[in-house]
């Protein structure tokens, strides 16, 4: 079968991650990694493992642009909104793993099919890549008036962006529930948990309904937990979803695939696993397009 | 007493905020203009008003304020002749937007909490708290989880980011008379701004320890009218003024005042009376978030497991401040491991 090309952009913890995740991919052939600093970590694993390495950041891009087609950015959200911009003239689909929200919020398992003509997408954050698959799922069967998210992340897994721009997470995260997941009005908490040895990701989704119906809901987010499980495979409900009146609460726990992370940072990993996902079905898309136009041409 | 710091000792009253747990966040507007206005009269010099886990803590996960906080900051403002409103901010929950429009109805100080080991999360918070022009204080909670070194590493931070004072903060009422004297010492050596100390009287040392505290240099002390705070109550607010004013401390409340404000207007107010009870104990003696305790009481009762179990459970998860969907995760689990008979 034949292959898209991509390129990573950051060298850091979630681009070597996103490396690690695209090697398997039967759709997707990376080919380069650019970063800025040759001495990073993530660079030399890429140069060792064969990729083109760049090290002038997106000028590399520019200079070579039949690297790639899919363009993933594991900058910053300051950063991206410059690469959003050349991404574009260059023609390259961008699949934006900051918070800058450029192009529409997917999660693979509630939008993506509605968005495969997009240019840009936007990966939301960790924490709304873990609840609004449930939000949508409660919100599918139920109706949600009010989606409150609780994301517990061990202290060693979130690095200093996330730190530094903490509320840029609960609000983006806000906005995903509301806009993707479906929910009238939304809430995101996030929780650092120092505890060592580490704790995988942890999520509490909260919902009040319109329509209760517990075993519409229940068999709803059962569903919703096998089409993640797809693309991340340590996706979990810790426990039987509780039910009180008008509330769904339902326990999620997110083990990592221990790619370049280890396990217990699942909040990464099911960021660089949703991309890695976005990405494939992209590649299906374009390579059926292709299929067609070979095709027409045959003819 | 032979205090290490020559700066006045400055007191935050945080009934209206602390005590938001214990009225499981139901202030109405006009006991808080009440229990403000009394505060105020008895020369009180900041008074804390929030949902009990700071701005935007109106959730399912704390409970829901029934009313606005915001409607509640600004009716304390309006009451207010002579204290400063003060609120509590934890980045996280709340934002900066939360903070903007406290600022705007008048509070003038903010509190800015983050877990003991995670101060680098308040940056952002602290100096946008500055650049609006606020009295900025950092609030390091739960400070019996960190060693002491990794307690000044952590307000080193908050240092550089802009606070103007660092909160040693106990809030699971868990640490002795001599850890809060290590801890103070050490931030007082270590810092060039006010030290603060913020306790709970799990272990009926609250007021021991803020003693120790006052004595070893802090000068930011926190307490509750009455005990009105999270667990058993904060160090009680009237009964450290008179024991300040048995040393010859005088920090410029009216003590009287006070004790009546106590009697007549906290008293009534509240929903039982704030005493050392088992699921407080042991919210100290497990070092245990004290805004836990009603939220274990009610799981407890849901799942028939006994509120001690669930809160030293927590204890060993080394569950931290915020994480109250632990307590329904953990009581069910307990639930299903003693119907199998485990």
């Amino acid at each position: 079968m034949s292959k898209i090309k991509a390129a990573i952009i950051g060298s850091g913890n979630i681009g070597t991650d996103l490396m690690y995740k695209l090697e398997r991919s039967e759709v997707i052939e990376l080919t380069t990694i650019i970063g800025i600093d040759p001495e990073s970590d993530g660079l030399k694993r890429a140069k060792d493992r064969g990729y083109h390495v760049l090290v002038n950041g997106i000028q590399g891009l520019v200079e070579n642009p039949d690297l790639a087609d899919i363009v993933f950015d594991a900058t910053s959200a300051k950063t991206h909104v410059r690469h959003a911009k050349i991404l574009k003239e260059l023609g390259k689909l961008a699949i934006d793993l900051t918070p800058a929200a450029r192009g529409p919020f997917v999660s693979p398992a509630v939008n993506l099919g509605a968005n495969l003509d997009a240019a840009n997408i936007n990966m939301i954050t960790c924490g709304g890549q873990a609840t609004i698959p449930i939000v949508h799922a409660v919100n599918r069967v139920a109706d949600v008036s009010y989606a409150e998210i609780v994301a517990t992340i061990s202290s060693k897994s979130a690095g200093p962006g996330t730190r530094a721009n903490i509320d840029e997470f609960t609000i983006t995260t806000r906005r995903g529930i509301e806009e993707v997941g479906g929910a009238d009005q939304g809430k995101a908490i996030i929780i650092l948990n120092p505890a060592d040895p580490p704790i995988l990701m942890r999520d509490t989704v909260y919902c009040e309904v319109k329509n209760m119906d517990k075993e519409a809901i229940r068999r709803s987010i059962f569903d919703m937990v096998e089409t993640v499980q797809q693309y991340v495979p340590g996706y979990r409900l810790k426990q039987e979803p509780l039910f009180d009146e008008n509330r769904v609460t339902a326990f999620i726990e997110v083990e990592g695939a221990g790619d370049y992370f280890p396990k217990y940072a699942g909040n990464l990993d099911i960021m660089t696993a949703a991309a890695t996902r976005v990405a494939e079905d992209f590649a299906r898309e374009i390579l059926k397009q292709n299929a067609v136009v070979i095709a027409t041409s045959e003819e | 007493m032979n205090r290490k710091s020559d700066k006045p000792i400055k007191i935050t009253e945080v009934c209206l905020r602390d005590g938001s747990h214990v009225m499981g966040h139901q202030y109405t507007e006009e006991q808080v203009r009440k229990v403000t206005r009394v505060l105020d009269d008895a020369g009180m010099h900041y008074i804390e008003v929030s949902h009990g886990d700071g701005l935007g803590g109106s959730t399912i996960q704390y409970g829901r304020s029934l009313v606005d906080e915001m409607k509640l900051i600004e009716a304390a403002v309006e009451e207010c002749k002579q204290a400063k409103v003060a609120v509590l901010l934890l980045p996280g929950i709340g934002t900066v937007h939360d903070l903007k429009q406290a600022r705007e109805l008048g509070a003038g100080l903010v509190r800015v909490a983050t877990h003991v080991t995670e101060a680098d999360v308040s940056a952002q918070h602290i100096s946008k708290a500055r650049e609006m022009g606020m009295e900025t204080l950092g609030f390091l909670m739960m400070s019996h989880m960190a060693p002491v070194e990794k307690l000044v590493e952590q307000a080193k931070l908050m240092e550089s980011y802009g606070a103007q004072a660092v909160y040693v903060t106990d809030s699971a009422g868990a640490l002795l008379p001599d850890q809060v004297r290590e801890r103070v010492s050490a931030l007082r050596n270590s810092l060039d701004i006010e030290i603060g100390f913020h306790g709970h009287n799990n272990l009926s040392v609250a007021v021991a320890n803020t003693l120790v505290a006052i004595e070893e240099g802090a000068s930011r002390i926190d307490g509750s009218i009455r005990c009105l705070g999270a667990g058993a109550g904060n160090t009680q607010t009237e009964v450290l003024l008179a024991v300040l004013a048995r040393m010859g401390i005088d920090v410029g409340i009216d003590l009287y005042k006070m004790m009546d404000a106590a009697e007549n207007i906290i008293g009534p107010l509240l929903p039982r009376p704030q005493e050392i009870n088992k699921g407080s104990l042991v919210l100290g003696f497990a070092g245990v978030y004290s805004s836990f305790l009603l939220h274990t009481e009610r799981a407890s009762k849901r799942f028939g497991i006994d509120p001690r179990d669930i809160l030293i459970e927590l204890g060993k998860r080394n569950v931290v401040g915020g994480q109250e969907d632990m307590i329904l995760d953990v009581a069910a689990e307990l639930a299903r491991v003693q119907k199998m008979g485990v």
